[in-house]
C-alpha cells in the first residue's frame, strides 16, 4: 500500500498530475489515497521531497 | 454562492482569475470556487514572465512586482557562462512577480467585474444527468452543495482532477512531469536583475536549475528535473540542496516550495460537452521553459469567451465549444508550445559535452526580441550544423 509521510509532504501535487489511476487528490493540506491506488509507485518516483513510499502489506 | 450560474470556474488561480473576469464583463453569472483558504497561497512557482505577455493582460504594478528584469544568463554544464541582454541596453525585458499579491489582485479584479468568489471551496465531484455535465457538487467547510452551471471552467491547475472526473485523461507520462523544489532564500550575492539558468545532468538532469531575483538581495533558488531522472537520494531536492550548499552556504531560506510542472504535450482535446479546460490542467504549460502564467491567462480568458459566445447561442455542446480548442492551437501561444515541445525532446536528449558547445559558441548576446525562440534563432546562426540535428523543425525556426 501507499504510504503518505505527512511530516514530509509539501501538498503540491505533483504525484497526483501523474497517477494513471486518478487515486490520488490534493485536498487542501493533506493528500489523499483512494482505494483504486494500484500501488505502482509512480507518485512516489516523482515526488519531489520523498514523501511516498510504497510498503509492502503483511 | 447561489445554485445556479452561467459559469462555474473551479480554481482561483491566474486562468480561473481571467475567466471569472472575461466572463463577468461579458454579461454572465459566474462564481469562481478555490479550493484553498486563501487566493495566491501556497505559491507554486518561479514567477518569471516576460515583459511583452505580461503587458498584454494588465499594467505592471509596484504591489506584486518582486522585481524587474533586465537580462538574463546561462551556465552550461561545464560553468561557462552565457549572458543574454536586450538590444536596447538596461531596458525592461521581463518581471519577477510576487504570486501572492499577483493572483490576489487578478481574483479581485474578477470580483470587481461582477464575479462571486469562494474560498475554501471544493469542486468535491462534477454533476452528471445521462453522461452530461450539469455542474460541480461544492465542498465547503463539510458540507456539499449542488451549484449548477451551463459551462464548467476546469483552471483546477497541475493537480487537477475534474477533467478526469469527467472521463478525460489527463495524466502526465512520468518523464514529462518536472518535479521541483523552489527556496525563497534570504541574504544571498545575486545579480538583482537577471534570471540565470543552470543546465548540466549533475545540475538538473532533463531540466534547470533557476535564480529569479526577488530585489533585497533575495531571489527564488529551485530546480525542477525530469520525473524519470527523480529517486531515492536523487530528488529535485537532494539537487537544491547540493547546489545551495556549494553556492549560497551562507543564505537564508525563508520559504519551501515543492511542485510538479508538466511539459508534456497540451491535452489531445481541451473540451467536452459543457466543459472548458485551462492553464496546467489542459497542460498549456511551455514545455521549454516551465512557463505556465501568461498561457493560463491566455486560455482563461478564452475560454470564457467562447463560453459567453455559446451561450448566447444556446448551444454549448462539444461541438460549439471546440472554437476554443481550435483557436488556442492556432495561436501564437499554441504554435509556440508545439515548436518549444520539438525544442525540448532535442535538448534533452544532449549530451553535456553538446550543451557545452552550443553555449560556447557566444558568450555575450544581444537580443532584438527577448524570447526563447530568437534566443534559440541566435544559437543556430552561430551553430549551422544543428540545422541538420534539428531536421523538419529547423524550418519552422527560420
Amino acid at each position: 500500500m501507499l504510504n503518505v509521510h505527512r511530516d514530509i509532504c509539501g501538498y503540491c501535487g505533483c504525484c497526483v498530475s501523474v497517477c494513471p489511476e486518478g487515486a490520488l487528490e490534493l485536498i487542501d493540506a493533506y493528500l489523499s489515497v483512494e482505494k483504486n491506488c494500484t500501488s505502482c509507485g509512480i507518485c512516489a518516483k516523482v515526488c519531489p521531497l520523498g514523501a511516498l513510499e510504497v510498503v509492502n502489506e503483511e | 454562492m447561489k445554485s445556479k450560474y452561467d459559469v462555474l470556474i473551479i480554481g482561483g488561480g491566474p486562468a480561473g482569475a481571467l475567466a471569472g473576469k472575461t466572463a463577468a464583463e461579458k454579461g454572465l453569472s459566474a462564481c469562481i470556487v478555490e479550493k484553498r483558504p486563501a487566493i495566491g497561497a501556497p505559491v507554486r512557482c518561479a514567477e518569471g514572465i516576460g515583459q511583452e505577455a505580461l503587458l498584454e493582460f494588465i499594467e505592471p504594478d509596484s504591489r506584486w512586482i518582486s522585481a524587474e528584469m533586465h537580462g538574463a544568463g546561462i551556465v552550461a554544464p561545464d560553468g561557462f557562462f552565457m549572458k543574454l541582454e536586450s538590444d536596447m541596453a538596461g531596458s525592461k525585458v521581463g518581471y519577477v512577480l510576487d504570486r501572492k499579491f499577483f493572483d490576489r489582485e487578478l481574483v479581485w479584479k474578477a470580483a470587481e467585474a461582477g464575479a462571486d468568489v469562494a474560498v475554501k471551496s471544493r469542486a468535491a465531484a462534477p454533476i452528471m444527468e445521462n453522461g452530461i455535465l450539469k455542474g460541480a457538487k461544492i465542498e465547503y467547510c463539510g458540507k456539499v452543495t449542488d451549484v449548477r452551471a451551463d459551462v464548467v471552467i476546469a483552471a483546477d491547475g497541475v493537480e487537477s482532477k475534474f477533467s478526469k472526473w469527467c472521463g478525460i485523461d489527463t495524466t502526465v507520462p512520468v518523464r514529462e512531469i518536472m518535479s521541483s523544489v523552489q527556496y525563497v532564500m534570504a541574504d544571498i550575492d545575486i545579480d538583482e536583475h537577471s534570471t540565470i539558468f543552470y543546465l548540466g545532468n549533475d545540475v538538473a538532469p532533463e531540466g534547470y536549475l533557476w535564480i529569479f531575483p526577488k530585489g533585497h538581495r533575495t531571489a527564488n533558488v529551485g530546480v525542477g528535473i525530469s520525473g524519470k531522472k527523480s529517486g531515492e537520494g536523487h530528488r529535485a531536492k537532494d539537487y537544491l540542496d547540493k547546489f545551495v550548499k556549494k553556492t549560497f552556504p551562507n543564505g537564508k531560506t525563508i520559504e519551501y516550495i515543492p511542485g510538479g510542472v508538466s511539459v508534456c504535450r497540451p491535452l489531445a482535446c481541451t473540451v467536452a460537452d459543457n466543459l472548458l479546460i485551462t492553464g496546467d490542467a489542459a497542460r498549456v504549460v511551455d514545455p521549454l521553459t516551465g512557463g505556465g502564467i501568461y498561457n493560463a491567462m491566455y486560455t482563461g480568458k478564452l475560454a470564457a469567451e467562447v463560453a459567453a459566445d455559446c451561450i448566447s447561442k444556446g448551444d454549448t455542446s462539444k461541438k460549439a465549444l471546440m472554437a476554443y480548442d481550435k483557436t488556442w492551437r492556432a495561436s501564437k501561444m499554441g504554435k509556440a508550445i508545439e515548436r518549444n515541445y520539438h525544442i525540448k525532446e532535442y535538448l534533452i536528449k544532449q549530451p553535456d559535452t553538446k550543451l557545452n558547445e552550443i553555449i560556447h559558441s557566444v558568450s555575450k548576446m544581444n537580443l532584438k526580441e527577448f524570447s526563447t525562440i530568437s534566443l534559440i534563432k541566435e544559437i543556430i546562426k552561430v551553430n549551422p550544423k544543428l540545422m541538420l540535428e534539428l531536421g523538419a523543425l529547423a524550418a519552422s525556426l527560420r
